[in-house]
């Protein structure tokens, strides 16, 4: 056996085109390393096409996983090793690749015809164009066809195994175990024992391709010390699901989850749409409007409500916000930001709604949003939003992304006695007394300290009671125009959402003392910030960072600390909202770095910015 | 508000009217149809011994859509349209409230159209009762869906010229499990209606002939006008026969007064030259049972050069004579029930009618919501799908 190298960490793309099923490769291998004990973060980027035409730049798709043996927060920026499956693959991500790093490409893929889809004059094996990278031309197709051939596998349903193969090759290279895989493909592909046994004979030749080729010395990349306990490996829309089931648990509360199809956000209603025996009814609703009012319908009947979606469908939910708001009951409301406007890049990421969230509905309209960093924390983040529209009976917004909604990483399985307990009490007695002596149920009595008000769900005897959008009077809830009364609920409602600063943690700056400059973000610009920041830290320079998982209200320690810093700059996937809200609330000159390419930043990019505003 | 509800809670109690009322002023226009159908309402549920507690009133916006407030059970006032989806959530999360649902034309048939349809598919266990005052009341005064062509209203100065919802055949079309129609002078037959609504397990549609004395006066005046009731209007019953009035009177003059009932066509201005002429619906029929025509008709075009949708055609018009014997093939195949007979939004039959029945399948045919009665009974209803 050839010599093992143990690097720290490793950054593979694979890339191919969407029929190709590198999707597939990607999660298994990320599947692998997760169990294996690796830290890593993914990045799956593919079109937003189902099928765009075969062997053109329009259809790669691409999987880029990031594994190491330390703790890690990003994908990585440029990948050390590129599995192209064919031309387009090739040049559609050449340019992310470093000078140096490694090109695994499938040779039986470069005829004419291939080169003329992906646009080539010439082809890029021979013309020079891949000179500064080291190169392994393999043909993953004819042996994959080879390999198969015994099993009776015809030629054409051959070729479909050929990511088998490259899975294979890498696992070799990266020295996963092959069990595991093997298991997994007995057990997903066992009502099809030919495809089965093609992807087992596709990827057993990749790996002894890798041992006997000789080309490639194996790698190791030894288990990241992570903290104990049982981890998985989980993307984002899972962990909001799982968070949201965790939390209508530990509310004791049925979780009622409405919503319409819509990428990125329809995974978190496939996954609870399974959870049924977690007391969790799902309903895919007609439109978006439909899910927001089912999921009032079903708060006001008492359940813990939510309704998820993508930008398009929060714009269409607005107005039903606004009811949640007027009618105060607890509701969570998901959104999976994506490219906008309009139907923009469905399947690419971005920040950009957080303004939308804030301030995109009539009138005086507050609601609480949290927004999640990573893909694990997006549990945590759901649980959140649950518990601050119980306790204050008020709808939130919950901010993820496409990128985080698709991202995975490790996450450590909380234990369930170790979550708080956010379980409510219905009201069921009358809570005012008439001059006459008899009592009554007034649906809108505030609790002195939270301002929420009592929830009386249908069913309770004695508690009949009428909610609606027209404004109401303050306590008895009955219809009230009164400019007096109108002015009061209006301050009451805001005052409410404000008085929730009081209930959630200070922003933690991340200091090495003695900074010029912090670094604040929000959402899933997180792993980028960290990984620029700690760039800057290893190069000598003091740079201190906080994000913020509360964007309304804000931490009530956040004016302080942006005052205690000369410059602030704010990373936004967006054109500068945090970094609006900011300036127009504290009054600090705030710095906007930006980019809506789709993209997360990368950590060089981060950093090269950082050092710019050290310099200024 | 007060403690009505929960003195009212065992069944055995005699409920009244006045425990289904709140404390607050109703304030629809005096002499509005609503008020009416807010003592039915009333008394229907008295009258069925229905829990205030286990009770949810579910509304849109609108004048119709106000009705919650004065109710003493549950209430929500929502958006406009909306009050579908709501009620959906509702009886979602809790399959054993009573859960009704409140709006006008526009609500249910105009924004929340779509809600309307998808919650009569789903057979969600909601009971949805539609008053029809054809227009726009709240906002005081514009067309409706419902609204007749040519109709005057403020933002149809010169006659609209949308043609109006058959708004039994969107709930037939949507293959609702009870389709009903009422009117807001009868409150025997309403309290009827929505006791026989109540009964339903599933999505039950109920619509209410409703006068807005204020925007819409006398809009249903030809038919529920005294003396043109016994003509004009055709108490279909389900399980029994269709007897209309010469029939119910006496057998011998029948034929004659039926024919003449039937031969009677709606005459309608023309909007723009008002010309008298008949009016053809253009709708286009996806027939799939053979009750329906199956051939796409366009309306052949008459000497009048006005707009194809405010234009009349000429009697002979083949789509009308199809139409009419289709609608006998499936009045017949119907021994019990029929749809729609109603003359105001299709042209077939001269007399629009209140019906009541129970169980139709939609254009599908009659049959096949027969067989379809039977596994729906047995089955639960779909708020436990709508969980799933
Ligand atoms: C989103 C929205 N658009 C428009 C309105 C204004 N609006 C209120 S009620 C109504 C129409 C009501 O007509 P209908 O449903 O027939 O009820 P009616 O008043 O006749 O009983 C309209 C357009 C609204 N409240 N909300
Ligand atoms: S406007 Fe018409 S429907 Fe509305 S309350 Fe007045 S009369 Fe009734
Ligand atoms: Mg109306």
């Amino acid at each position: 056996m050839t010599s093992m190298t143990t690097l720290d960490r490793v950054v593979i793309r694979f890339a191919g085109d969407s029929g190709d099923g590198m999707q597939l490769v990607g999660d298994r291998f990320t599947e692998l390393s997760a169990a294996f004990g690796n830290d890593l973060a993914t990045l799956p980027n593919y079109p937003a096409e189902i099928r765009a035409p075969a062997g053109t730049l329009n259809g790669v798709s691409s999987f880029q996983v990031h594994i190491s043996d330390h703790d890690i927060t990003t994908p990585g920026d440029a990948p050390n090793v590129l599995v192209a499956m064919n031309p387009a693959a090739l040049m559609a991500n050449l340019g992310d690749m470093a000078r140096g790093s490694t090109l695994i490409v499938n040779a039986d893929n470069f005829t004419e015809r291939d080169l003329e889809k992906a646009e080539c004059t010439s082809n890029p094996l021979t013309d020079g164009t891949l000179e500064n990278y080291t190169v392994y031309e393999v043909p993953m197709t004819s042996i994959t066809v080879e390999a198969t051939k015994p099993l009776g596998v015809k030629p054409r349903d051959a070729e479909r195994s050929k990511n088998f193969f490259a899975l294979g090759l890498v696992c070799w290279m990266y020295t996963r175990p092959a069990a595991p895989l093997q298991e997994w493909i007995n057990a997903k592909y066992e009502s099809k024992p030919m495809v089965r046994d093609a992807n087992l004979a596709a990827f057993k030749a990749g790996r002894n391709f890798g041992e006997t080729a000789e080309l490639f010395s194996p790698y190791e990349i030894k288990p990241a010390s992570l903290k104990q306990g049982t981890y998985r490996n989980i993307v984002g829309n899972t962990a909001v699901a799982l968070g949201l089931v965790t939390a209508a648990h530990q509310a004791n509360l049925p979780l009622v989850y409405a919503s319409y199809p819509i990428t990125p956000a329809s995974d978190i209603l496939h996954e609870l749409s399974k959870l049924k025996n977690f007391n969790c009814k799902t309903m895919q609703a007609e439109d978006e409007i439909a899910a927001a009012a089912i999921a009032i319908g079903a708060a006001f009947a008492g359940s813990l409500a939510v309704t998820g979606t993508s930008g398009p469908g929060l714009d269409l939910k607005s107005e039903a916000l606004g009811l949640a708001v007027s009618l105060e009951l607890p509701m969570v409301i998901v959104d999976v930001q994506r490219g906008g406007p309009s139907t923009g890049l469905p399947t690419k990421t971005e920040q950009a709604d957080l303004l939308l969230a804030m301030y995109g509905r009539h009138g005086e309209c507050p609601i609480p949003i949290v927004a999640a960093r990573s893909s694990s924390q997006c549990f945590d983040a759901a649980f959140e939003a649950c518990r601050i529209a119980l306790k204050y009976r008020t709808p939130v917004l919950l901010l993820t992304d496409g990128y985080l909604a698709n991202g995975a990483e490790p996450w450590l399985v909380p234990e369930i006695d170790d979550l708080p307990d956010i379980s409510v009490e219905f009201a069921t007695e009358h809570n005012h007394t008439n001059v006459d002596g008899s009592t009554d149920y007034w649906p809108y009595v505030r609790d002195p300290e939270t301002l929420a008000r009592p929830w009386a769900t249908p069913g309770t005897p004695g508690m009949e009671h009428r909610v609606g959008g027209i404004e109401k009077q303050d306590g008895a809830g009955n219809i009230s125009y009164s400019p007096q009364n109108h002015e009061t609920m209006v301050r009451l409602r805001a005052a409410k959402v404000a008085g929730i600063a009081n209930d959630i943690p200070d922003v933690a700056v991340d200091s090495v003392g003695g900074a010029d400059v912090l670094v604040i973000g929000w959402g899933s610009t997180w792993a980028s910030i960290n990984a620029g920041v700690n760039r800057c830290r290893e190069a000598g320079h003091a740079v201190d960072f906080a994000h913020l998982t509360h964007l309304q209200p804000f931490p009530k320690n956040l004016g302080d600390v942006l005052k205690g810093y000369r410059k602030v700059l704010v990373p936004e996937m967006n054109l500068g909202q945090l970094s609006r809200l900011l300036r127009a609330e504290y009054l600090v000159d705030a710095q906007s770095y930006t980019q809506v390419n789709g993209l997360p930043f990368r950590a060089a990019d981060m950093e090269a910015r950082i050092m710019e505003e050290l310099a200024r | 508000m007060s403690v009505n509800g929960s003195t009212a809670t065992a069944t055995a109690v005699n409920l009244t009217r006045k425990d289904y009322e709140t404390g607050q002023e109703v304030r629809w226009c005096p002499g509005c149809g609503d008020y009416g159908i807010l003592g039915a309402v009333q008394f229907a549920l008295a009258e069925m011994g229905a829990d205030p507690a286990n009770t949810v009133f579910v509304s849109g916006i609108g004048c119709a859509a106000r009705l919650p407030y004065y109710m003493n059970t549950y209430g929500m006032h929502g958006i406009h349209g909306r009050a579908p989806a709501l009620a959906t959530g509702v009886a979602m999360a809790n399959p054993s409230l009573d859960v009704w649902v409140i709006g006008g034309d526009g609500d249910m048939l105009s924004i929340g159209g779509n809600h309307l349809i998808h919650a009569l598919r789903r057979n969600v266990n909601i009971k949805i009762l539609m008053f029809n005052n054809e227009i726009y009341g709240l906002t005081k005064g514009q067309y409706s869906p419902t609204s007749e062509i040519g109709k005057v209203t403020k933002s149809t100065p010169f006659g609209s010229v949308d043609h109006p919802f058959n708004q039994l055949s969107v709930a037939i079309g949507a293959e609702a499990s009870f389709v009903a129609r009422t009117h807001d002078m009868d409150r025997k037959h309403m309290m009827e209606t929505f006791r026989l609504a109540h009964e339903h397990r599933g999505a039950a549609f109920v619509e209410v002939f409703q006068n807005c004395n204020v925007f819409n006066n006398g809009a249903y005046e030809d038919i529920l006008k005294k003396d043109a009731r016994p003509d004009m209007i055709i108490p279909l019953v389900h399980g029994q026969p269709i007897r209309f009035r010469s029939e119910r009177r006496a057998r011998c003059g029948g034929e004659r007064i039926r024919r003449a009932v039937r031969a009677r066509p709606p005459m309608w201005a023309c909007a723009t030259c008002s010309c008298t002429t008949r009016r053809v619906p253009i709708r286009r029929w996806r027939s799939r049972s053979a009750a329906w025509p199956t051939r796409r008709i366009r309306p052949r075009r008459s000497a009048c050069s006005a707009p194809w949708n405010a234009r009349s055609t000429r009697s002979k018009c083949r789509r009308r004579s199809t139409m009419r014997s289709s609608r006998k093939a499936l009045a017949t195949s119907a021994s019990c029930c029929t749809p729609a007979p109603c003359g105001r939004s299709t042209d077939l039959a001269g007399a629009p009618a209140t019906c009541s029945y129970r169980e139709l399948g939609g254009p599908h045919g009659v049959r096949r919501a027969r067989e379809t009665q039977q596994s729906r009974r047995a089955t639960q209803p779909s708020t436990a799908r709508a969980a799933s």
